[in-house]
């Protein structure tokens, strides 16, 4: 079983060595070869515009919505969380992006930089608060029926799941708390 | 740094998240809101807002000041990603009006005109992150301890010649490098040479990197310059002159950016490396008259 992080902007060192703590087997996907060897992937925090038009380039779009659309297991946080949306309130207007969760999310909510925050979460499932960062984050706009919530903050849904597709407007993979990473593998 | 029941603003944490996001990447200078949207379209992680590419600065001569708010908010305006902008070095007040205006990181810049040749801003003061340029791990580990969450590799701006940076980065990793050899005893003598607070040096000795990201800056003018230095350790470019100063900016803003993300491969970096049109034209490092990266203390 290998877990893929979507290598190609972004904050996907952090992700990739909270897995490896966890005693995941890991690849950094930059090309379709790399996205062949894997079970799962990991998309990482870093801005979701640049990675739209790597995937592109990198002639990874396409590969990565096939794999998505036969379940392969993936988390998003933060821009992978923008990049999973159904829509994207206040993208640029030629961002792709999968629709692969019934969320719709709006880039940059909470304002500039001088607004990114940390908090402390309830997340389901963990027996005491998690230590969230939110950088530039996103916000769940709309939520669908058959998505389940996980955490919220202030009313909004920060973290969420749909069958195989997790997602986060925070970054768990900035604090060296690797519970969410566990939630993640155990669905794996 | 702002505390409420639910929300810490401006911690060095969070401050350094940002860094953390701009990995991988490439940061763009741009001095309107065409350049910025030709930046945006083609995979720039942010721009740096300013008046006058280095290389105009370089040229032109005389006091390089913070941009004119007007147009940094108007680049603001036109793209979504995070827009940068500079202050010089010790000027805390054109600091707290780019923080007034909402940049995402501010970049205490040896690009413009020292105002202070003793002092660097205390950016801790400050809820908005810094980047600081550096030549050695000394000057780096002297910017972190005031507070920067970012550091990048000065080079020589404006110059389209990378080999300044190359010398910076070489500098500081394989300064890294040694540090982790030394003995706990030899660890004081390094403090002391490199002018850094010991802890920072202990910090290092232990983990083997820097407290915080490093990029690579100034020089930087084609797909393989950015590749060469992502190879050397950096973990992201920013390109000033390079871009702009080129005959044909949008094609190798794009090249540059794939060159980034694909550093270790060379058949992507060959591809992307063609029909470019014509880079800047570039100085050898003995035909200038004034060094930017010996500003700073």
């Amino acid at each position: 079983m290998k877990i893929g992080i979507l290598a190609l902007q972004g904050a996907f060192a952090v992700h990739e060595e909270m897995l490896q703590g966890l005693g995941a087997d890991t690849v950094q996907v930059r090309t379709p070869q790399d996205l062949g060897l894997v079970d799962a992937l990991v998309m990482p925090g870093g801005e979701s515009t640049t990675m739209s038009h790597l995937l592109t380039t990198s002639q990874l779009f396409d590969p990565i919505a096939e794999r998505i659309n036969s379940a392969m297991p993936v988390f998003g946080t933060c821009a992978g969380m923008i990049l999973l949306a159904k829509s994207i309130a206040s993208g640029r207007p030629d961002q792709r992006f999968y629709g692969a969760i019934d969320i719709d999310v709006e880039r940059n909510a909470y304002g500039r930089q001088v607004e990114s925050f940390e908090t402390e979460l309830n997340v389901e499932g963990l027996q005491s608060p998690f230590h969230a960062m939110f950088i530039r984050a996103p916000q769940v706009v709309r939520l669908g029926e058959d998505v389940e919530v996980l955490s919220t903050h202030e009313d909004k849904v920060v973290l969420a799941r749909q069958g195989s597709v997790m997602v986060a407007s925070f970054h768990p993979e900035l604090t060296s708390d690797n519970r969410i990473h566990s939630l993640f593998l155990q669905e794996v | 740094m702002t505390k409420n029941a639910a929300r810490t603003t401006g911690s060095m944490q969070v401050k350094r998240g940002l860094a953390e996001m701009l990995k991988g990447g490439v940061i763009m200078d741009v001095v309107n809101s065409e350049q910025a949207k030709i930046a945006e379209d083609a995979g720039a992680v942010a721009v740096m807002a300013l008046e006058r590419v280095p290389a105009d600065i370089r040229r032109d001569g005389g006091v390089a000041r913070m941009s004119d708010p007007e147009m940094i908010m108007a680049i603001q305006a036109c793209c979504t990603i995070p827009v940068m902008a500079k202050a010089r070095i010790g000027h805390f007040v054109e600091a707290q009006i780019l923080q007034s205006l909402g940049v995402d990181f501010i970049d205490e810049s040896e690009v413009l005109t020292p105002a202070d040749e003793t002092h660097h801003i205390d950016k801790m003061a400050f809820d908005t992150p810094f980047v600081c340029g550096a030549t050695n791990l000394g000057e780096a580990l002297r910017r972190i301890s005031e507070g920067a969450a970012l550091i990048r590799s000065k080079g020589e701006a404006g110059t389209g010649n990378v080999v300044e940076a190359v010398r910076h980065l070489r500098n500081i990793f394989g300064d890294i490098r040694r540090i982790t050899q030394a003995d706990s005893a030899e660890l004081f003598d390094w403090a002391k040479k490199l002018g850094a607070p010991l802890p920072l040096v202990q910090e290092i000795a232990e983990t083997g990197s820097l407290q915080v990201p490093l990029f690579c800056a100034g020089g930087i003018a084609t797909p393989a310059d950015a590749a060469l230095a992502m190879q050397l350790g950096a973990q992201s470019v920013f390109v000033g002159s390079g871009i702009f100063k080129s005959d044909d900016p949008s094609p190798r803003a794009k090249a540059i950016v794939e060159a980034t993300t694909h550093f270790m491969d060379a058949d992507i970096l060959a591809k992307v490396s063609r029909n470019l049109g014509a880079p800047m034209t570039g100085i050898g490092m003995d035909q200038i008259n004034e060094r930017y990266a010996e500003r700073g203390w």
